[in-house]
């Protein structure tokens, strides 16, 4: 199998494929340099920079970013804590209703992100909660938990048990075990998960539009500019670098999971 | 060495707590779940019940006044046909960027998983991953690009003089319309493009625990690729595409946003829901409507149980 | 002589499933003591219990005269090497060794320098700055021990430490860790499925079965005289004869034990039938069917040796048929 070579129809499809996923994001980069301001025009008609100067100048955009940053690091913060606590219950032991505590983790991405927006809107209605950057940071938080779980369980699996077993037969006890045991082994997930909450916090838009208010977060600007478009070119430039700005930290979560699970695989 | 048989150090707050914690081992797990049960308990299953609740009410047809009494009026009225239009166009959506995105992803999965090797491998795994986790709103912006009438696909086929091809399409009533923006296909291409990274990555994966030995006892057998691929591959992968359109045929249900930007003015239930719960205050119609996504899944992921495919996921 | 540990009707239950079950046991401090039985049969749960990784539903564990109760494991002076070593992936072989010293608060050159200490006794002096998962099996299972033993504990724990070895390497390391033992002095606990393992290196060996020691003693009276068909299979696989049979040799109703080796072919004695041969190098095993009853026998180099199918006599001395009167 490993030798012999892919079919050439195989090749090609694979290649159509990739192909169909990439283009268009890549298209987003040739219309931030485009002269046309009035319509979608292709080709464009010339190229310039200019755009990217009057998209600094612009304090909306300034603002909404912002606002997504804080509402991202926030919430990464909070799902960092909680998904790690569920994680580290659940790898522990099989104490009653641990599947129970997985499904509900799971539960606020697994459901269309409607639900959980209409949901949480209703409930922030009834109990006359005004909407403001905690009922953002609200909603963002609990769909960012399953993130940060998910990267964590699997690793906590792997120390929990002789690990910590021999880390309490040395002397240590359940605080300096999480220290100096748990800590460095799970460190690596725990980024990994952090850093893709974040990107899923900063791009989320659907359970967004029901848990805020007046403010705007990026991709509620970017919806506006959506549905009733007023400046293309700002948008266009906003586009792309949002495109710019997730691809760093999901790089990033790439290369420190895989390096690491390879290696503490072989420890043991 | 100690005489003792049991060390005695000076013990600090947190150690006596560690003691604590060791001969109740029950109390630590009870506080290690309490924050994170508390806070999915109480806020997202409380809002939800507080939703489903809310089905069960009525709105009264004059004065637009919730009426707070049990009624199943709500649920009789998405059998109206214009609701219930909207239900089953909805689910053809779903099934059909499913079937697109298995048909579209199901090669490159098997190519990253069975032949790229090395860097290809990286790539491959990259390549998928970068579209997963790019701005939502950006892959649905560059297909506003790539659908306007000024914009890149017109322009292409007026370039290869297939105008007419593209008009005669066009005319073909339910899937076409004015341009492409505004046609269900133009909706249908933009569903399949953002959610077909949640295709790839199940199949990849099912493929991926295949061992080289069972495809090299098939040949060995006797079989010929084709014949391998239909009878050891296909069936093995199976779990992976079922996970997969899990993602796919719930994303497709939820959605509101897409349709809204790229489409006919024919709305999915995300648009129904979203007006109800708006402009309209329609609280407990909305909440019916968001309950018919919940039990489709409910009865999708049973049947994808039985299939073994969330060990795909 | 001080008892190290001792076990008074100690059980632990996992709701039916009597892992351990009313267990007494007493093992003398300078003790090479095995735990010996299959798997299921107690032995690493007793071991686990005097680490406090468990805790007894029933009974009092002492530990060198203390209660045990309510004591978690970073507060007893006992060590563990476990079965699949968990040497921790994230630290280096020489901070693996020092983990102890470095909670009980010694400064880094000291503990350094016991660490490297203990990994000369080992002799892996000069692997302190590799990761355990640069290191071999056997290399991995020193460190192993190191880690346990720069601690000076009253008493080392091992939990099939061997069992992951080849069979070169754990012979090797029965006799080291024979010796470390003799050189160091402290109370061994040795956990082995392996009889030969047990017998060759523990001063005494407790065999489990079902959550109970069904025999306890020295390897010799382990081995030449069983007290259960349990043990006389077990350990060594002596033939078991059953109580009919018993009766009619020495009058008294009761399984009686009987090693292969012990048995010869004769001119006079019980007539059986062989039925298969196999060549083990030094010596020949023999099965055959005595009556009802299966016996195999180990005849040695230059013996003569039996085809399938032939009818033999055999036949041993009285001395070697060990009668067991507690069943």
């Amino acid at each position: 199998m490993h030798s012999d070579r892919a079919p050439l129809g195989l090749k090609i499809a694979a290649g159509f494929g990739l192909a169909f996923m990439h283009l268009p994001i890549l298209l987003i980069f040739v219309y931030a340099f485009t002269t046309e301001d009035k319509s979608y025009q292709w080709p464009p008609p010339g190229f310039t920079l200019k755009w990217f100067a009057v998209t600094w100048a612009r304090p909306d955009v300034w603002e909404a970013l912002g606002l997504s940053l804080q509402v991202a690091s926030i919430s990464t913060i909070i799902a960092l804590v909680l998904g790690t606590l569920c994680a580290a219950a659940v790898s522990r032991t099989r104490f009653f209703g641990r599947e129970a505590i997985s499904l509900l983790v799971i539960l606020p991405i697994a459901l269309p992100g409607i639900i959980t927006g209409i949901a949480l809107r209703s409930a922030f209605n009834l109990a006359d909660i005004p909407f403001s950057f905690w009922t953002i940071v609200l909603g963002h938080a609990t769909f960012c938990v399953v993130v940060v779980y998910n990267n964590a369980v699997a690793r906590f699996r792997r120390v929990s048990g002789s690990l910590v077993e021999a880390s309490m037969d040395l002397g240590a006890n359940s605080f300096q075990t999480f220290r100096y045991i748990i800590l460095p082994n799970i460190s690596t997930a725990l980024l990994a998960g952090g850093m893709l909450a974040f990107a899923l916090s900063f791009d989320e838009v659907i359970v967004t539009t029901f848990t805020a208010g007046q403010q705007q977060t990026l991709p509620i600007w970017m919806l506006e500019e959506l549905v009733r478009p007023r400046e293309r070119p700002v948008t266009n430039v906003v586009a792309m670098v949002v495109v710019l700005v997730t691809f760093l930290p999901v790089l990033a979560a790439y290369t420190l999971t895989r390096g690491t699970d390879t290696v503490a695989g072989q420890g043991k | 060495m100690s005489d003792s048989a049991l060390i005695n150090r000076r013990g600090g707050a947190l150690a006596q707590l560690s003691d604590t914690l060791w001969r109740r081992p029950g109390l630590l797990i009870f506080l290690l779940i309490l924050p994170p049960a508390l806070w999915l308990g109480i806020i997202y299953l409380g809002s939800l019940f507080a939703l489903l609740a809310q089905s069960f009410f009525s709105i009264d047809e004059f004065t637009g006044i919730i009426q707070y009494e049990f009624t199943l009026k709500t649920y009789a009225e998405l059998f109206r046909p214009s609701n219930f239009d909207i239900i089953i166009r909805t689910v053809v959506m779903a099934a059909a960027v499913t079937i697109g995105a298995a048909v579209i992803g199901f090669p490159v999965a098997y190519y990253a998983a069975r032949y790229a090797r090395g860097k290809w491998k990286a790539i491959f795994y990259l390549g998928v991953m970068m579209p997963l986790w790019s701005s939502y709103l950006v892959k649905v912006y560059s297909w506003k690009l790539i659908l306007a009438k000024e914009g890149i696909l017109n322009w292409l086929f007026e370039t290869l003089h297939l105008g007419g091809l593209l008009n005669a399409y066009l005319a073909i009533p339910v899937i076409g319309g004015n341009s492409l923006s505004v046609s269900a296909t133009g909706t249908f291409l933009v569903f399949l493009y953002v959610w077909i990274p949640f295709m790839i990555l199940p199949i990849q994966a099912s493929l991926e625990r295949v061992p080289h030995t069972m495809i090299e006892a098939s040949g060995d057998l006797g079989a010929r690729p084709a014949q391998t691929f239909r009878h050891v591959l296909l069936p093995l992968a199976l779990p992976g595409v079922i996970a997969g359109s899990i993602f796919t045929f719930s994303l497709t249900l939820g959605d509101y946003i897409i349709p809204q930007i790229v489409g006919s003015s024919r709305r999915f239930i995300g648009q129904a829901v979203y007006a109800y719960q708006g402009t309209a205050g329609n609280i407990p119609l909305a909440a019916a409507f968001a309950v018919v996504p919940i039990l489709l899944m409910a009865v999708y992921l049973w049947v994808a149980k039985r299939q073994g495919a969330f060990d795909a996921l | 002589m001080t008892s190290a540990i001792r076990f008074s009707g100690v059980s632990r239950h996992y709701g039916d499933v009597k892992a351990v079950d009313t267990l007494d046991l007493d093992i003398a401090e300078g003790e090479f003591f095995a735990m010996l039985g299959p798997s299921g049969s107690g032995k690493t749960t007793s071991l686990r219990l005097i680490a406090g990784f468990e805790r007894p539903t029933a009974g009092e564990i002492r530990i060198f005269g203390q209660i045990a109760q309510g004591i978690p494991p970073y507060k007893r002076n006992v060590n563990t090497v476990f079965q699949d070593y968990a040497l921790f992936p994230h630290l280096n072989v020489r901070d693996n060794v020092a983990y102890g010293l470095m909670i009980a608060g010694q400064p880094k050159a000291q503990r350094h320098k016991a660490a490297d200490g203990a990994l000369e006794m080992v002799a892996l002096g000069g692997y302190g700055d590799r990761k355990p998962s640069e290191l071999s099996g056997g290399q991995r299972q020193r460190v192993a021990l190191a880690r346990a033993l720069v601690n000076q504990p009253k008493a080392l724990l091992l939990d099939e430490p061997l069992g992951a070895l080849d069979l070169k390497l754990r012979e090797q390391m029965q006799e080291e860790l024979k010796s470390l033992q003799r050189s160091l002095g402290i109370t061994f606990i040795f956990v082995t499925h392996d009889q030969g393992e047990a017998l060759s290196m523990a001063d005494r060996v407790a065999v489990f079965n079902k959550g109970r020691i069904v025999q306890i003693g020295a390897p010799e009276d382990i081995y030449y005289r069983p007290e259960t068909p349990f043990v006389a299979d077990f350990v060594g696989s002596s033939n078991v004869l059953p109580p009919e049979f018993v009766a009619k040799l020495t009058g008294k109703h009761a399984y009686g034990a009987l090693r292969p080796e012990s048995v010869f072919l004769a001119e006079q004695g019980h007539s059986a039938m062989v039925r298969s041969v196999s060549f083990l190098g030094a010596a020949t095993r023999v099965s055959m069917q005595m009556d009802k009853i299966p016996l195999t026998i180990l005849l040695p180099k230059g013996a003569v040796i039996p085809k399938a199918g032939d009818a033999v006599t055999v036949a041993w001395s009285a001395d070697d048929l060990h009668v067991m009167d507690r069943t």
